[in-house]
């Protein structure tokens, strides 16, 4: 099933009659044409018809997310999300209707700006919302920086090193969890590790705390500064930050990291047979 | 209503121009929600497009600034009356309201009305209460500082003409002078309790006195000018203390804007109380707005920052 197909079903179950009808009506003259206004007016009213009930998917339902379109994971949508992105799906694809976008985005309520920013997960033409999903990540409204950044595979599938760096690094600056980034392990770069090695260093002179998930992008790169500032974190470290520490050494390719993980045979196990991983890193704080 | 503990809507307040500090103070003081009307900022605005960003604000950051701090934000959309004068300007901008009057948490079109009474203010006036009638929103208006008496009996008989039920119009901005008559032909009745101008709150004990409370409303209209972003809980206070039964004072300073803004199905009580307080005391690490340890503290025995 394509994406739109798939929303419009999920909703099927969840919008009365008359408000599926609505949004499909509504759909059909987004994809056959329709002028500026009727796009800002479909988009804008579709919480009126949609409620804010969130969707809350069977299993089933987010596996034919991700048959329908790679690393999509709406398990966190809304009704409200799903519709306004039944709109936006049914606008052809391509320069003309991304531009048209960036237009509503321009004048979006919070509401409005976090689906279409959630939207870029599944639309078609990806870059032509490059501009807007980067103006997404300068944001400061909470809910619109995460829309790009949680359980959103575009930043990891189009952005370049400098918008990807700067979104990864703003997470421990607003207090989003890493392990919800999509893609991050693939993404990690020399760049990235030193940035975040630098702003552990900025927080400990500042005497301010921060997530232990930051290791998880220095690790796979960690220079010998990093190797020196992981081993002191796993041996002063609270338990959370040993573990993290743990895994960060463990995805390094340097002997040395080998050799400093080993002084802690029950963590270096853990991380070896992944009875640890940074997804259950916090399990039992 | 119940309501207890004490909770307050400021449903005038412009918070743009307003500092964190006041909305550490507000949620301390017990306001739960407010209503930012569009209005006009103190510097004319010469182009569209500041008007555009304008209105994208008090939907978008506005409200993310006010929830932080556990306030439910809300807005009404329309050109101010001095702004109607720029006919240009104006005539643009009166497409560009129906984009923004039907998004979430628009509760009204407003603030609206006359300013000098202008030829030019009295057409975008009229204008704009046909889009109401036609979005099916309620109308706040704004009554002018000179000529008052005048200019408010002249926007309600317009109201009347453009066929708007008076239960669905504020008048805002009213005094002794002009309270019986806007409370005698149906309209809510608005009170702008203003530390100088406007009506102070020892006033407001005696309207209430004369009046009760029904379709009465007390806001602050804090703006950047000398105001008080606590006028509205500081006059419920007073009232209390002056022997106004707590009814009373909870229909003007609560209850009742639910009633009038209600109407829009844009501002439902629940929005609130179902709403996640963030503890203002917690930790927050870098750059978000609760910079490094929760909001300032402007005492300034308190030396470390």
């Amino acid at each position: 099933m394509t994406p739109q197909k798939l929303v419009l079903h999920w909703l099927k179950g969840r919008l009365s009659a008359a408000d599926l009808a609505w949004l499909e009506e509504k759909s059909t003259l987004l994809a056959t044409g329709a002028a500026d206004k009727d796009v800002y007016t479909a988009y804008s009213s579709a919480l009126r018809h949609s409620g804010k009930a969130p969707l809350e998917l069977a299993p089933a339902d987010l596996d034919s997310a991700q048959a329908a379109s790679p690393g999509w994971d709406p398990s966190d949508w809304t009704c409200e999300q799903a519709a306004r992105v039944a709109l936006l799906l049914a606008l052809p694809p391509g320069s003309k209707s991304s531009q048209l976008m960036d237009r509503v985005y321009q004048t979006a309520d919070v509401g409005e700006a976090v689906a279409l920013q959630k939207a870029i997960a599944v639309l078609g033409h990806p870059e032509g919302h490059m501009a807007r999903a980067r103006d997404g990540i300068r944001s400061n409204i909470q809910s619109v920086f995460e829309a790009v950044t949680v359980r959103n595979p575009y930043p990891a599938m189009h952005f370049d090193a400098l918008g990807w760096n700067q979104m990864v690094t703003k997470t421990f600056f607003v207090g989003v969890p890493l392990h919800l980034v999509v893609g991050l392990d693939r993404r990690v770069n020399p760049d990235l590790a030193r940035i975040l090695n630098d702003l552990a260093h900025e927080r400990w002179a500042a005497d301010r705390p921060f997530s232990p998930e930051l290791w998880r992008c220095v690790g796979p790169h960690a220079d010998a500064r990093a190797l020196e500032d992981l081993k002191k974190v796993l041996n002063t470290g609270t338990p959370l930050e040993q573990r993290a520490a743990a895994l960060a050494l463990h995805a390094s390719p340097r002997t040395e990291a080998a050799r400093i993980i080993y002084t802690h045979p029950e963590l270096a196990e853990a991380a070896q047979t992944g009875a640890l991983t940074w997804e259950r890193l916090y399990d039992g704080e | 209503m119940a309501n207890n503990p004490k909770r307050y809507i400021d449903p005038h307040i412009h918070m743009v121009s307003r500092t964190t500090d006041d909305y550490t103070a507000m949620a301390a003081a017990g306001i739960v929600a407010v209503i930012e009307p569009a209005f006009w900022v103190g510097q004319p605005r010469t182009e569209l497009g500041t008007f555009k960003d304008y209105f994208s604000s008090i939907v978008g950051f506005e409200r993310f600034r006010a929830s932080q701090f556990g306030i439910k934000h809300y807005c009404t959309i329309g050109l101010n009356s001095k702004e109607a004068n720029n006919e240009a300007l104006a005539e643009e901008v009166m497409d560009l309201i129906p984009r923004f009057a039907g998004k979430e948490g628009v509760v009204a079109i407003g603030e609206i009305g006359f300013d000098e009474m202008t030829a030019a203010e009295e057409k975008y006036f009229r204008i704009q209460l046909d889009m109401a009638k036609e979005l099916d929103l309620p109308v706040m208006i704004h009554t002018p500082h000179r000529n008052k008496k005048v200019g408010t009996s002249r926007s309600m008989d317009i109201c009347i003409e453009h066929g708007l039920s008076p239960a669905r119009v504020v008048i805002d901005h009213n005094n002794e002078e002009t309270a019986k008559e806007v409370l005698d032909r149906g309209f809510w009745t608005a009170f702008t309790i203003y530390p100088k101008t406007k009506m102070g709150n020892k006033r407001m004990v005696d309207i209430a006195r004369r009046y009760g409370s029904e379709r009465i409303i007390a806001d602050s209209s804090a703006d950047w000018g000398i105001s008080d972003a606590l006028a509205v809980p500081k006059t419920a206070n007073l009232m209390l203390e002056e022997g106004i039964p707590e009814a009373t004072v909870n229909a003007i300073c609560y209850g009742n804007a639910i009633l009038a803004y209600g109407q829009s199905g844009q501002f439902n009580e629940k929005d609130w109380l179902d709403m996640v307080r963030p503890d203002l005391t917690q930790e927050f690490a870098g750059n978000s707005l609760l910079r490094g340890g929760g909001p300032e503290n402007p005492d300034l025995s308190r030396l470390i920052v």
